[in-house]
């Protein structure tokens, strides 16, 4: 059967399960949007800007564990989405971007709205492509979408010339390669095993990797049956449930207080599917001393990238821990567990509960459930999500972690709630709202029912904070002089606008913001100096964690 | 600081030695030579690399480079069991009064000559880097004109290839 390239663009989508896709229309991708006006089938939900439909395929990835799709037009289109591309990459999340270009014959002319997305997004995705013949376009579609979802996820580019979506060839169709990951050898384990059991006092840090790999499970009977606390950084919190017992939460720059001091006192790590960001680590040299550190982990490279590995497993973590769990023994920690549960209760004891994020972030407990997707921004809110949120399950703590991209939250929750079909809640702060809050048109067209908790306190709070400390409170360009009217903004958009000023106003408030059927826009009033707490200064060990200040 | 010699089988496509280069660039590896060369195997070229560093630059290297899609093979050469060559072609001033001691020095390297005029002469040598070292600096008194090296290339001795190895994307 004889198609165009844009029609082989949609069977190939189809063919990959697709039938939700984030984009902009524009000169160099209007045959494929002409494409997707004749199919009829694909669900396209328009954005206001490309970076929000980058987030949103994002969003959505995350959220649903599917390959996210964005399309976008050639040129500044293009370019529009390489921060939405660049934080898929460092957080690992797949996603297929389809890019239209001029016409091949124009390639390399400097023609109008051209660009070499290509070269730009080399340097961000684990691979791309320029299709300059439309018999190799199938293939490059079939194996796109292999590679962004196969191994250590991410994303993945198509650059599609103009004359490639209108020319025309055989097209057959074809299953989607399966990817699964290769099976761990026990003996690979043996000594992993033998070093778990030799640990008096292990913990487990989880990470993203135990989401990326549907970890949850094994993470939880291999935390059970080893008998270890269990840690998270930011991209793991979900992967193990926050209301079980051996869960310290998360650990690093704003991690609590308990996971640090269990830390230290810790005397192997197992880190699974997590990479020793600086923020994790801190002092990376100070970090492993008198520890024993096995590394499970899909991508060779992270091996003893940050952090050296006493031991390491290149492998799928999930498929690690399954073939792990076997091998090991129900062991008696409990003295140790006790310690851990000490530390966690005295932090509880003395956390400043006064802290109105606090008090906003825990009474939302009340109108979630263990599904509900929270989103978040960049900066203080993200981090007081990050602690006061308890996330039960994977794929609900939707968060840009690696390249800390403020101004992803909006396009995330968006792509959230689409991919969850349920009410999503989105934690961002007035700082990164004014960098996203273009798509709150996408929310309302979409009709979707996003509660937006804005924590706003004039300032960009998380620079504030470290102008504070590191600074000499020298507060340069973070105290924002608007004079946004966020209920009237939210009304002018078509969505609903609540304040939340003081403690009365919050039950109320949320009570009546999940109620609502659309985007609820809640403008929450916090202190211009309320302080994320527990913080690790950066390249710090965990011996100098700042409790109160 | 020590060198180390990357062999690797990469698809012979446009942009990859971008996708490489730009990979040594943004990870702060630095590289004294990249050689890159037809195969036997059309759809692959060869990359021959001469790191400069150490083993934590070493080991991050090949397995970053390694994660590319379009690396299909790589190791690190063993440098008791593998052949290095470098070809060099070197100008020289070489007035016919000094042309004769420059022949002898020919000789000995086992070097050859490929053109002459009246004042200049350019050579041909073949060999493992070191010996071009020292070529290079025998002949320097001379008057260097101009010269090029091509860079290591390298192949393990017996009958192990490269192409026997596995691919990262492979085992994951």
């Amino acid at each position: 059967m004889k198609l165009s390239g844009a029609e082989i663009l949609i069977r190939c989508l189809k063919e990959q399960g697709i039938d939700t896709v984030f984009g902009y229309p524009g000169g160099c991708v209007l045959d494929i949007y002409d494409a997707i006006y004749r199919d009829g089938t694909l669900r396209h939900i328009l954005t206001a800007h490309e970076q929000g439909a980058a987030h949103a395929a994002d969003g959505y990835a995350r959220a649903t564990g599917r390959t996210g799709v964005v399309i976008a037009t050639s040129g500044p289109g293009a370019t529009n989405l390489v921060t939405g591309i660049a934080t898929a990459y460092m957080d690992s999340v797949p996603l297929v971007a389809i890019t239209g270009n001029v016409t091949v014959s124009n390639l390399g002319r400097d023609s109008f709205q051209e660009v070499d997305i290509a070269g730009i997004t080399m340097p961000v995705t684990k691979h791309n492509y320029i299709v300059k013949d439309i018999k190799n376009l199938a293939a490059t579609i079939r194996e796109a979408f292999y590679i962004a979802g196969a191994g250590r996820k991410g994303p993945v580019l198509i650059d599609i010339p103009k004359n490639i979506q209108t020319e025309t060839c055989e097209f057959e169709g074809a299953d989607p390669a399966p990817y699964s990951p290769r099976p761990v050898a026990a003996e690979a384990l043996a000594a992993a095993a033998e070093a778990i059991r030799k640990a008096k006092r292990p913990v487990i840090l989880a990470g993203g990797g135990c989401i990326g790999s549907e970890a949850a499970q094994n993470l939880f009977a291999f935390a059970k049956k080893i008998q270890a606390p269990v840690c998270s950084t930011l991209m793991g919190l979900g992967a193990y449930p926050a209301s079980d017992g051996q869960f310290l939460g998360m650990i690093g720059m704003h991690g609590s207080d308990a996971a640090a001091k269990t830390f230290r006192r810790a005397d192997a790590v197992i880190a699974c599917g997590m990479r020793f960001s600086d923020r994790v680590a801190g002092d990376r040299v100070k970090f492993h001393e008198g520890k024993t550190i096995l590394q499970f982990d899909i991508d060779a490279a992270e091996i003893d990238k940050n952090v050296p590995a006493d031991l390491s497993v290149m492998a799928d973590v999930n498929e690690i821990l399954k073939t792990l769990l076997p091998l090991l023994e129900q062991a008696d920690r409990k003295e140790w567990l006790k310690e851990a549960a000490a530390y966690k209760e005295y932090e509880e004891a003395n956390t400043d509960k006064s802290l109105p994020a606090y008090r906003i972030l825990t009474a939302l407990h009340k109108y979630v459930d263990a599904d509900t997707r929270v989103a978040t921004d960049v900066g203080q809110h993200q981090m007081w999500a990050a602690q006061y949120c308890k996330f039960e399950k994977p794929r609900t703590f939707i968060s840009s972690g690696g390249l800390g991209t403020m101004g992803f939250g909006m396009g995330a929750a968006i792509g959230a709630c689409v991919g969850s079909k349920k009410r999503t809640v989105l934690v961002t702060g007035d700082g990164s709202f004014h960098m996203d809050l273009n798509e709150l048109c996408t929310a309302v067209s979409q009709k979707l029912p996003l509660v937006i908790l804005l924590m706003d306190n004039n300032t960009l709070g998380m620079v504030r904070q470290w102008q504070t400390l590191f600074y000499g409170k020298r507060y340069s360009q973070t105290t924002l002089d608007r004079k946004t009217d966020y209920v009237k903004l939210a009304e002018a958009f078509g969505a609903k606008g609540l304040v939340i000023a003081k403690e009365a106003d919050i039950a109320p408030a949320l009570r009546e913001a999940f109620a609502c059927d659309g985007p609820v826009l809640v403008d929450c009033k916090i202190g211009i100096d309320d302080k994320v707490l527990p913080m690790i200064p950066p390249g710090k060990s965990f011996d100098s964690i700042i409790t109160k200040i | 600081m020590k060198k180390y010699t990357i062999t690797a089988l990469v698809s012979n496509r446009s942009g990859v030695l971008t996708r490489v280069s730009g990979l040594f660039a943004r990870r702060g590896f630095n590289i004294d030579s990249l050689c890159v060369c037809a195969t036997e195997d059309e759809k692959l070229s060869r990359m021959t690399i001469v790191l400069n560093g150490d083993d934590y630059t070493l080991a991050q290297m090949t397995k970053q480079m390694d994660k590319l899609i379009d690396v299909k093979k790589i190791t690190v050469a063993d440098e008791d069991a593998s052949i290095f060559r470098e070809l060099l072609l070197i100008k020289l001033a070489a007035p016919a009064q000094k042309r004769s001691e420059l022949l002898e020095i020919k000789d000995v390297y086992k070097a050859k000559v490929v053109d002459l005029s009246p004042e200049s002469l350019v050579m041909e040598i073949t060999g493992e880097p070191n010996k071009l070292d020292g070529f290079v600096k025998v002949v320097e008194p001379y008057g260097i004109l101009e010269m090029a090296r091509t860079g290591v290339t390298a192949l393990a001795r017996g009958d192990k290839c490269l192409n026997d190895l596995t691919d990262y994307n492979e085992m994951i």
